[in-house]
């Protein structure tokens, strides 16, 4: 009940604040009949009713994640941001192999056998990609060597 | 005999050695990443998108290639489903209501050869009808104009809310979540920036391989994670494999049915397979009566959904090609390889491109008999695939969906939109919001808002003209029925849960 609600709530917030922001569209001296605003904010409106009836309907709660796999989720999530910025600063190998070993160690509390993935993952794929494939991917940080 | 001069063209491009190397690879990746539970056609198919994509290949190679995956897909889904009683992806779940049951009754060989050989009638049969019925389907859309064009998306987004969800608002919902992003970027008519919020890396909008990718395949390692990777262990055995004629005579009816019912499904828009295999089993289950023993582990029930839902793939690559309107979650998949690829499927690819459409439907039926041999004598291979455990091929996965991603556009922006996406489709799975209709969204948004504008140019902003023709009434009148109907039939047609131990 309660989740249906509360994302109902947020999507309604959104629709609105999306309507709002369509309204703001610069439109051009050469408009046709319906212009740059009309569907976006057809599509707000539906949104925005949907979201309405979600609230006024809401379906059963799902089993949420309790406490640690909570944790688990944000850390994946995080480690998986980091890996966003620094694949390409790193280079492929390093961050690839910390983050599909720290990955591998959520789903399964090993630390030696989750080293050993994301080691093998990480050289692994890069073999792959760079001489099966031939991705351009960059190995190692540049001037390290 | 128009369609055997252009099979001939079909298989010249299909026969080349580059071609059929791609396709039987593409059969082999594809029957791999159906088996996996967790990695379903949709979500294998989009990781192997941008990598397709970075590979060079010429359009017709790269559709080969993704489209014998696809097909692979839908073969290999069942061996999940027998073995593990998880099913490799959505529509293989009917698959598990009686495979199961006959793999712990020590007849799990047969059960993988029959479910093989069925899937190998369907999807036959279905690219067959596929050939015969989409060069007509194509003429007839060359009657849609602009308003007929926007009642068909809106008929996709009804029927596919309307079957996919249990919730209409739900639907509804995800669908604008998809067309709200897809106006993101700088306007077509205008060329003005729309809702960018001044940033520039949203001035092209956002990539639907992002989307597609994040929504399907990181969600997914969220799901895993939350799951601990948990039951991926084989609990059956599998002795000697060995061709069970008595039940491939007896089931050939069934086979034959299950094909045609579900290609029909799968022609549908929005329905796709998991419909067709729905339906089938629940046809063949009347048929039987209480007698046939469905849920038991009867042939039966196991070829009907596994023809059902292959013929239903290649039921859905009918409106896709003639139309532009995905009629399942993994042809929407196949819509945006497309138009990566910048090929503007509908009426006009048949004459401008027949290379592409024949190549493809010649490499299809090649498939399927490669498909055959793959998933009967060598099924062994592939169950001891299965054995990977999650802790290595989650990690994989989204390395390979990471680095694809990267090689689009060599972004950090893009990587964080994909987790962005990521936790979404995680949130949205989670509150039963389906995420298939936010994909079509994001694909079909911009041609949707384009057909509407381009009616209200021709009728000068008169909205009549949306309903002026038989065509678009008929649409209009479908579409909303598609989405109303299932409110009332949702008692009768409930959905049967996997049986548990």
């Amino acid at each position: 009940m309660a989740s249906d609600r509360i994302f109902g709530l947020v999507a309604l917030f959104v629709a609105l604040a999306y309507i709002a922001s369509a309204t703001q569209i610069q439109t051009s001296f050469l408009a046709d009949p319906v212009g740059p605003r009309a569907f976006p904010i057809l599509v707000g409106a539906v949104a925005a009713l949907s979201a309405l009836a979600m609230i006024v309907r809401p379906d059963p709660d799902p089993a949420w994640p309790t406490g640690r796999t909570w944790i688990s989720l944000v850390v994946a999530v995080l480690v998986l941001v980091g890996y966003a910025y620094t694949l390409k600063p790193l280079g492929f190998i390093v961050p690839t192999a910390i983050a599909a070993g720290v990955l591998s160690y959520q789903l399964s509390p090993r630390p030696v056998a989750a080293a050993v993935t994301g080691v093998a993952l990480s050289v692994g794929l890069f073999v792959l990609f760079r001489y099966a494939l031939g991705l351009g991917l960059i190995p190692l940080p540049k001037g390290l060597f | 005999m128009d369609i055997l001069a252009n099979l001939a063209l079909g298989f010249s491009v299909a026969l080349t050695p580059y071609t059929l190397m791609l396709a039987v690879i593409g059969c082999f990746l594809g029957t791999i990443i159906g088996a996996l539970p967790g990695l379903g056609p949709s979500n294998g198919v989009a990781i192997l998108i941008p990598i397709t994509f970075t590979l060079g290949l010429d359009a017709t190679q790269a559709l080969v290639l993704m489209t014998a995956v696809y097909y692979g897909a839908m073969y290999g889904g069942r061996i999940s489903s027998i073995l593990l009683n998880i099913p490799g992806d959505e529509p293989a779940l009917m698959t598990t209501l009686d495979g199961y049951p006959m793999a712990k009754a020590g007849r799990a060989g047969d059960a993988l050869v029959l479910s093989g050989v069925a899937s190998f009638v369907g999807a036959l049969l279905a690219t067959i009808g596929l050939m015969l019925l989409a060069p007509m389907l194509a003429r007839v859309a060359y009657l849609f104009g602009p308003s007929e064009y926007f009642a068909l998306y809106l008929l996709a987004f009804c029927t596919l809310g309307g079957m996919a969800s249990n919730n209409q608002a739900k639907a509804a919902l995800a669908s604008c979540i998809g067309l709200g992003i897809a106006m993101i970027g700088v306007d077509n008519n205008s060329g003005l920036p729309r809702l960018t919020g001044g940033n520039l890396h949203l001035m092209d909008g956002i990539d639907f391989l992002v989307a597609i990718v994040g929504l399907f395949a990181i969600a997914e390692v969220f799901f895993f994670i939350e799951s601990h990777g948990k039951g991926s262990s084989i609990g059956v055995k599998l002795e000697k494999v060995r061709i069970p004629w008595k039940d491939i005579r007896e089931t050939t009816p069934t086979m034959l049915r299950s094909s045609g019912v579900g290609f029909i499904a799968g022609i549908l828009p929005g329905a796709g397979a998991s419909l067709g295999s729905f339906l089938t089993y629940m046809v063949e289950k009347s048929i039987a009566g209480p007698k046939g023993g469905f849920g038991t582990g009867v042939a039966k029930g196991v070829a009907a959904p596994e023809a059902g839902n292959n013929a239903a793939a290649g039921g859905a690559l009918v409106p896709m090609l003639t139309l532009g309107v995905p009629g399942s979650g993994t042809t929407a998949v196949l819509l945006a390889l497309l138009m990566t690829l910048n090929i503007t499927p509908g009426p006009t690819l048949f004459t401008d491109r027949p290379e592409v459409v024949w190549g493809l439907i010649a490499s299809l039926l090649i498939a399927n008999f490669v498909l055959l041999l793959m998933n009967v004598p060598m099924v062994k291979i592939f169950v001891k695939i299965l054995m990977v455990p999650a802790w290595v091929l989650l990690p994989g996965v989204t390395m390979i969906s990471f680095v694809g991603i990267y090689s689009l556009s060599g972004s950090y922006f893009d990587l964080l939109l994909m987790i962005g996406f990521g936790g979404l489709g995680y949130i949205l799975r989670k509150l039963d919001i389906p995420t298939v209709p936010v994909i079509l969204g994001i694909l079909l948004g911009g041609n949707m808002e384009n057909a509407l504008r381009r009616a209200m140019v021709l009728s000068d902003g008169d909205m009549t003209y949306l309903f002026s023709s038989p065509i678009s009434i008929g649409l209009w009148v479908a579409a909303i029925a598609g989405f109303i109907a299932p409110m009332f039939l949702r008692g009768v047609l409930r959905k049967p849960q996997a049986v548990t131990d």
